[in-house]
């Protein structure tokens, strides 16, 4: 924020101006002109391309084995056969279990919804600190944080096993959050610093004359203002937990384990034939959550980083 | 999660005649293709026979995914009731540092020391004279598999032998056919060369370079012979373009491949494909020179548990495991040889009975799991796959790197 | 903020430093912690369980030695730089485009993010598919009668890890390209006007006014493609498993391959404490320079 002082009306402004409502693009074009075929054209032959991996997936999973054998995999399918998508959510064998990915269907919402709104309560408080109320060193702890974006996961494995071994928390549900709120917590925070970082300074100081607290201002001022960015996270959190497999198998125990753990028994047995068609289907089911989420709250995603992630 | 298991529990009580005995023992393993579940599930039923209850923990991905799985599981103090290992070494610190349960007791009980042969799967499960694990079969890689209407579609006769499949390739390729079908992962490289080696150079040299770590054979001629004959293999194979050791099977059965080095797990996929041994496609234990065994196979380990009741059922699963009735049924559905000789496998096919014929004539070797550490065989893996993918690495700077890996091998 | 106001100073730090509690938890317990540990451990022999047998840098100079390694480091490199210019370019430029006050635009920005809700393993799968020359893009396009096309970068050791880079970037600039439609939707629309009337060309205007204002857009979606870049390993795991032979392997690879398959610790340590210290090298100074050292208000 570097211009210190702004008037009244631009105060009231900005939260409304954040929720942007349209375009904001150079030039309208209106005709069929070289630069609109232009424009579309290329997003024509983009989307083509982002969608190619879909199409593949959806004609596979509607074939019969024999069909994919002799197989064009971009050829739509012959005869359309909806059973590699029974058998993905209700027949396919993990081990001696075989009811296919419904079976860790619930497991994923039970550790997705804990572990969402945990992480993003957390990070949002941090941001807050960060953004509104520094303390000394706080910035360290930040840059800490952000240095532990890029550790692989995969180290801090054996870490975390001993932690919580130590805590007791090995194996249960509440284990496994936390881990969830921690791997989270970097790209989050750094989120919800931003966004609130862009907020009037003005708003904040108005209401510390007021007499509100730490706490006071983050319900009755961030929070409401603060839509859009809560959105956004939840995306990157549904998107990431959702298609976690190794926390979820690590850190708890069968009846826990998540749908992921049936996704990757599906997709990834080492021997026997591979079923292409019910790898396929498995594959869109389970990423029908995530999906869903962005097909509903696109509009509001655009719009949440549009008015959070803008400033830095 | 409590309230779950609760109803699970009374859900088990109402369904089993022996609610009142009946012990959970959560049992993980890497088994999830058909044949494989089909196996486990022999394992199971036999187990909730006893009137305790199985519960399945298979996560597919073998090694690279289940093992930090089981081993943070069993690290973590909440280990499960049994899980699958590798027999050799692959467990050998876990049982160091007593996490791992000793089941000498219900060995010595079984007379397990008179029935398992060949003996040095129960060696492989010993540590100082305590046995830690059951071996439940033997896989042997050492074999090779063709296609009998590849060869003679094109007017030759299907190999015997190593040498004959070499002289025939150039026909094959002729005819647009990949000779030598070998998948990406690095261990199926590993497993030709080893192949080649048991096979070229004998089941002695096999033992002095893995098993002594001899890395002045490892460098010298007798070596250099079975590197030149991995070169051809790798020429052979050059045009083969998948990843899966069964893609790899697929293009033998499929007529565009003519032949490929794999374990005897191989089997299960001509079955599944309707093919017959002996007339539709032939199989030659170790490359048909030195027909020999190499003894690794699955095993299962029993953490150690506090609590009074699981224990019990760990030992009742490790009886199960070494009866009779059960190696029989298991094997059968898996493909694999039983760890004792003394049961009757009539149900077993061509290939599974020349298996089983080379077994009791006593041709064995152990496996590479069983001489070498993890580690070790990791790095001659990391050798192979890159050796039999990059045509520019010569055979003797292949060898020159497999001596020094030997060298400071353990 | 930093000019606050002494009487309540200190009971506003209070309160924040109490509910920054689980952010300095995980950065020193778990970050620091984890880190220290992980370091610690790089200097021992440990194997399947950790132990604390010192063998000194042995485990370093074997790491150095190994040409997995070497190529892990180079791949990264390759595919981190592209990766990271491409997500940039291609996600402003899609950005760019979506910004015209075009029809659809609702649907293109979903076509266009929709893989980012698919795993790695899902989207490295789908590109095996549709990379591999037997039945994938190659056979179609020979059965269409052009018998000569080659096209199979996942089987030459060469190319293998830009057709590892055609899936990464399949996946991921979706979300870049938001964050950047998201940015431009943060710029007043008078800037366009001023810039029109002053004569400034279009593409002038991008690169000089829009771009520059977007500092924080770019250093958001900076941390999140590098984080990515690093901690690459399902997607190489899932399209080629790091071959032909080793010619994709990645370090986040090495380590898991180390630590799991080889059941050698220490190795996977090792290589895990050089994967952090360039990222220290890097992020730091550039962390310090940007959250640390300015202070707003």
């Amino acid at each position: 924020m570097g211009n210190v002082t702004k008037t009244a009306a631009e105060i009231q402004l900005a939260p409304a101006r954040q929720e942007m409502t349209g375009p904001r693009g150079p030039k309208p074009g209106r005709t069929l002109s070289r630069r609109n075929i232009m424009i579309y054209g290329t997003l024509i032959v983009v989307s083509l391309y982002y969608l190619l991996p879909l199409y593949v997936m959806v004609v596979t999973s509607l074939k019969g084995m024999p069909e994919i054998r002799l197989g064009n995999i971009f050829s739509p399918p012959v005869e359309i056969t909806f059973q590699p998508w029974v058998k993905a959510w209700a027949e396919a064998c993990t081990g001696l279990n075989c009811d296919g990915l419904s079976r860790g269907f619930f497991n994923s919402v039970r550790i997705l919804i804990p572990s969402v709104v945990l992480s993003i309560a957390i990070a949002s408080v941090n941001g807050y600190a960060l953004a509104n109320w520094r303390f000394k060193g706080s910035e360290t702890f930040f840059t800490i944080l952000i240095v532990g974006a890029f550790i692989p996961y995969q180290v801090m494995i054996y870490p975390i096993v001993i932690m919580l071994r130590e805590v007791g928390l090995y194996g249960s549900l509440t284990g496994l959050v936390i881990v969830h709120t921690i791997f989270g917590m970097p790209i989050l925070t750094l989120l919800f610093r931003n966004y609130f970082a862009s907020v009037p300074q003005e708003l904040f100081k108005a209401a510390r004359v007021d007499g509100a607290g730490f706490w006071g201002i983050y319900f009755q001022i961030m929070v409401p203002m603060s839509l859009p960015i809560f959105v956004v996270a939840m995306i990157l959190q549904v998107t990431g937990i959702w298609n976690d497999f190794l926390f979820g198998v690590i850190y708890t125990k069968p009846d826990l384990y998540p749908m992921t753990v049936q996704l990757n028994n599906i997709v990834n047995s080492t021997q026997g034939v591979k079923e292409y068609n019910v790898n396929m289907a498995a594959t869109i089911l389970t990423g029908l959550v995530p999906l869903t989420i962005y097909f509903i709250s696109g509009k509001l995603f655009v719009r949440g980083i549009a008015a959070g992630a803008v400033k830095g | 999660m409590k309230a779950l298991r609760v109803v699970f529990a009374a859900t088990t009580a109402l369904c089993a005649t022996t609610a009142a005995l009946a012990t959970d023992l959560e049992v993980t393993h890497w088994w999830t293709s058909g044949g494989e579940a089909a196996a486990v599930a022999e394992f199971a039923k036999a187990f909730d026979a006893t009137g305790n209850k199985w519960v399945d923990g298979a996560i597919a991905g073998s090694g690279g995914t289940a093992r930090p799985i089981m081993i943070s599981r069993i690290t973590g103090g909440d280990p499960m009731g049994a899980t699958q290992f590798n027999h050799g070494r692959q467990a050998e610190e876990l049982v160091e540092a007593g996490l791992m349960r000793d089941l000498t007791d219900i060995a010595e009980e079984g007379n397990w020391k008179e029935i398992v042969f060949p003996p040095s799967l129960l060696d492989s499960c010993t540590l100082d004279g305590k046995i830690y694990c059951v071996p439940v079969n033997i896989h042997s890689p050492q074999w090779l598999w063709l296609n009998n209407a590849a060869f003679e579609d094109n007017g030759l006769a299907v190999p015997t032998n190593w040498d004959e499949f070499v002289a025939a390739a150039p026909k094959l390729q002729e005819a647009g056919i990949v000779p030598l079908a070998i998948g990406q992962q690095p261990w199926q490289t590993t497993l030709a060369f080893q192949t080649l080696l048991t096979a070229l150079a004998g089941p002695e040299t096999y033992t002095k370079v893995f098993g002594d770590k001899d890395a002045d054979l490892a460098a010298g001629p007798e070596l250099a012979k079975v590197f030149e004959a991995a070169a051809i293999a790798r020429e052979l194979s050059k045009d083969s373009n998948v990843q899966a050791w069964n893609d790899a099977t697929n293009l033998v059965i499929t007529g565009k491949a003519g032949g490929q080095i794999m374990g005897d797990w191989a089997q299960g996929e001509f079955q599944v494909a309707n093919q017959v041994a002996g007339t539709d496609y032939t199989c030659l234990p170790g490359l048909g020179v030195n027909e020999v065994i190499q003894t690794g196979g699955d095993a299962f380990y029993f953490p150690k548990v506090d609590d009074e009741a699981t224990t019990k059922a760990q030992g009742e699963l490790a009886k199960v495991m070494m009866s009779p009735e059960t190696q029989v049924a298991f094997n059968l559905k898996k493909g694999s040889l039983p760890v004792r000789g003394d049961v009757d496998l009539s149900a077993a096919n061509d290939c599974m009975r020349k298996g089983l014929d080379i077994l009791a004539k006593g041709n064995i070797i152990p496996g590479t799991d069983q001489l070498m550490s993890a580690d070790s065989n990791q790095q001659v893996n990391d050798l192979f796959v890159e050796f039999f993918n990059n045509p520019e690495m010569s055979a003797e700077d292949a060898q020159k790197q497999f001596a020094s890996i030997i060298s400071s091998a353990d | 903020m930093a000019a606050a106001t002494g009487p309540v100073r200190w009971h506003r730090n209070l309160s924040a430093k109490i509910a920054a509690i689980p952010m300095i938890t995980t950065a020193l317990v778990v970050f620091i912690g984890g880190t220290a540990w992980t370091v610690l451990y790089s200097f021992t022999s440990s194997k399947l369980l950790p132990r604390e047998k010192f063998v000194g840098l042995a485990q370093y100079e074997r790491l150095w030695s190994s040409s997995k390694w070497l190529i892990s480091i180079e791949n990264l490199a390759i595919y981190g730089v592209f990766s990271l210019v491409f997500s940039l370019l291609i996600g402003f430029m899609l950005a760019a485009l979506l910004d015209q006050k075009i029809r659809f635009e609702d649907t293109f920005r979903t076509i266009l993010l929709y893989p980012f809700a698919l795993s790695f393993i899902v989207t490295g799968l789908a590109w095996q598919w549709i990379l591999n020359p037997d039945f994938g893009i190659q056979h179609v396009v020979r059965s269409l009668g052009w018998e000569s096309f080659s096209f199979d970068p996942l089987y030459d050791p060469d190319i293998v890890i830009y057709g590892i880079l055609i899936a990464g970037l399949w996946q991921g600039t979706g979300l870049i390209m938001c964050l950047m439609l998201a940015g431009l939707r943060g710029i007043d629309e008078d800037i366009w006007k001023a810039a029109k009337i002053d004569g400034i060309p279009m593409w002038k205007t991008y690169i000089f006014i829009v771009i520059p204002m977007m500092r924080g857009i770019f250093i958001t979606a900076i941390v999140l493609i590098a984080s990515g870049i690093i901690k690459v390993y399902d997607l190489v795991v899932a399209q080629t498993g790091g071959g032909p032979g080793i010619a994709s392997e990645v370090p986040a690879k090495y380590v898991y391959d180390a630590m799991f398959l080889s059941q050698n610790l220490g190795q996977g340590f090792a290589a895990s404490t050089m994967m952090l210290l360039t990222v220290i090298i890097i992020v730091v100074p550039w962390a310090y320079l940007e959250f640390g050292g300015k202070r707003r208000g």
